[in-house]
């Protein structure tokens, strides 16, 4: 059994995901992303959870989350900051982007801050590359970027 | 000669251009209410004339691939259309101003497709990370819904369609199809050996079409121009690839951006006039379309005396001024790719613009086949070295060795994806990677970002 239970409106939103598809195992990344949405991050518990909704064994269900970047497999910071540093934005700068956050935010990339505010990230390209360089905070990108605007961003995050 | 068209991005600079509303105004879904009353042979030959050419990469013709599927479609193996929006390709952004700006004319697209593959449901495979174009197409697959041109009884015509949003979770080789249907199965992201082909054994085991999500998009358009008069916009009509296209340019150009313009575009035109020309410096050499595409130097000249040669007419004179085209940018030993171009200026340092790209395959490479998983890393590890300024002349001839070795020996293309920009890379820039092993890392430029 597992303690990890959805919120009644994202079971509703579990439900709707279901009838999209022919079976229950093409639900698996969905739900996944709904699950984290709630807790966070991919515990043992949401696996577990996920494998016995959809009839799944828990093995494949871990397989899944450590294929794909976007889950996370620790408990992260409340804020999410990424930096892509492929070749479009790192021709546009990326790099002084990303070592502006390191030092304003005095953590490494792949680390998150002491508060627990904010998660540092790199990432391999985030199709921006005409409004490089980008940073995506949480859900928004944020484009064509000077560290000025970069040190705005981080300050209404670190608040 | 420069021929930009605004077909697809039409109401890109429309207010509430992605609503309903806007789409209607200008004749939107009367052909797909069209296409359900044709004949699906009729349908598929009208889209064959069409001449569009896979918007994803690989070039492959559309209608020719609607043909593939299993016809007539038997109930206990239904179709499934899969349309391919991951987006991943370094360099590659035009999708999604069609999501964002423009995502009728791809439920339209869906709606047209799924009938000319005898479809009843399409997945539009999104990238996660693109959340506001998840959320218009959701959006326009509500409001074509209320409408009634989705569901049970589109247009109040007999043919069921629906049509779905499923996200990825953060990989590159999600964007290769075969990878893309085990994803939406709820696997890992791992390609598949092929064939079968899709087209036989898809998504859930039953035949599938995946197509790019623009390649959709220009369905509707197609259609409403007629097969022939779409394709003629192109100057490459004659090599059977037709029609218009986005355009992408990024990298050192003054302004970078997505463009449409008539197929046959070259990359002069691309730099130059569409992105305002080059950045700090002169050009110093292009990645055509999306970051697995061999790299063209400014000083490349068409070698073709062969009159048989796609790329004869053009013999002695600049790369820079052949069209882009699936087939004479294969002659110029590169890909046309997703027509989005990166563009390096001369102040730009070669060798950390390549020293990039492998850290990206070796990200992103999925693990599944040896070739790939070592091979690209170890590329990564040695221009790290190079890089660092510890690297040897052997060192160099052995990525030669790598690359060739990953070459046709995986599951899927990606591990050509790696070695090929690699291997043009050696090719078009080997003065400078042997002046980094001599001088220990101090020669060139030395940044990427001037």
């Amino acid at each position: 059994m597992t303690s990890f239970a959805l919120s009644p409106e994202r079971e509703l939103e579990f439900e709707k995901i279901l009838a999209r598809y022919p079976n229950r195992q093409a639900a698996c990344i969905p739900v996944l992303h709904l699950c984290q949405e709630q807790n966070g991050w991919v515990s043992e518990d949401v696996i577990k959870w996920v494998a016995e909704r959809l009839d799944l064994s828990a093995a494949h269900v871990q397989g899944v989350v450590t294929f794909y970047t976007l889950f996370n497999q620790q408990p992260v910071g409340k804020h999410q900051v990424w930096v892509c540093q492929t070749l479009s934005c790192a021709l546009a700068g990326a790099d002084r982007i990303l070592h502006h956050c390191e030092k304003r935010l005095g953590i490494h990339a792949g680390e998150t801050t002491k508060d627990g505010k904010v998660t540092l990230r790199t990432a391999e390209c985030l199709a921006s590359c005409g409004t490089a360089p980008m940073i995506q905070v949480d859900k928004d990108y944020h484009e064509n970027l000077t560290t000025e605007q970069v040190d705005a961003i981080l300050d209404r995050l670190t608040r | 000669m420069l021929r930009q068209t605004k077909y697809l991005s039409k109401h890109y600079d429309v207010p509430d251009g992605h609503r309903l509303s806007v789409y209607e105004r200008d004749g939107g879904y009367q052909q797909a209410k069209r296409a359900l009353q044709m004949s699906r042979d009729d349908l598929v030959t009208e889209m064959k004339a069409a001449n569009i050419r896979g918007r994803g990469g690989a070039g492959f013709a559309m209608g020719v691939k609607w043909s593939f599927m299993p016809w007539p479609p038997k109930p206990e193996r239904p179709h499934y259309l899969v349309i391919n929006a991951d987006e991943g390709e370094p360099g590659t952004f035009k999708d999604r101003t069609l999501m964002e700006k423009a995502p009728h004319s791809v439920i339209e697209g869906c709606i047209i497709g799924c009938f000319g593959i005898g479809a009843h449901a399409a997945y539009i495979y999104v990238r996660d990370e693109l959340h506001l174009s998840k959320e218009r197409l959701w959006g326009a697959i509500e409001e074509a819904r209320a409408k009634g041109y989705l569901g049970k009884k589109p247009f109040g015509l007999d043919y069921p369609v629906e049509v779905y949003v499923h996200t990825g979770a953060g990989a590159y080789i999600c964007g290769e199809e075969t990878s893309l249907l085990n994803s939406l199965e709820g696997k890992r992201g791992e390609p598949r050996l092929k064939p079968p082909f899709p087209a036989q054994y898809g998504a859930f085991g039953m035949p599938t079409t995946v197509n790019n999500l623009e390649t959709i998009a220009a369905v509707p358009l197609a259609l409403e121009m007629g097969g022939d008069a779409f394709s003629k916009l192109s100057s490459l009509h004659d090599l059977k690839d037709g029609g218009c296209r986005l355009y992408g340019v990024s990298g050192h150009v003054k302004n970078p951006g997505v463009f449409e313009a008539c197929v046959g575009l070259t990359l002069r035109e691309l730099v130059y006039d569409l992105g305002g020309g080059v950045k700090h410096g002169e050009l110093l050499g292009v990645i055509p379309g999306g970051s697995s595409c061999p790299i063209i130097r400014a000083d490349d000249m068409v070698d073709a005396p062969d009159p048989k040669s796609p790329l004869h007419p053009w013999h002695g004179k600049s790369a820079l001024d052949v069209p882009m085209g699936v087939d004479t940018y294969r002659a110029l030993g590169t890909m046309l790719g997703t027509c989005c171009a990166i563009v390096l200026s001369d102040k730009t340092d070669p060798v950390l613009a390549f020293h990039n790209l492998m850290r990206f395959y070796r990200h992103e490479s999925c693990g599944q086949c040896t070739p790939c998983r070592e091979g690209s890393a170890w590329l990564f590890r040695i221009l790290d070295r190079m890089v660092a300024g510890q690297a040897t002349i052997e060192e160099l001839d052995r990525l030669h060795e790598i690359a060739d070795n990953i070459m046709g020996n995986t599951i899927c293309a990606f591990g050509e994806g790696t070695a090929m920009p690699a291997m043009g890379f050696l090719r078009k820039f080997r003065k400078e990677m042997e002046q980094y092993i001599r001088t220990k890392g101090k020669s060139s430029t030395g940044v990427l970002a001037p």
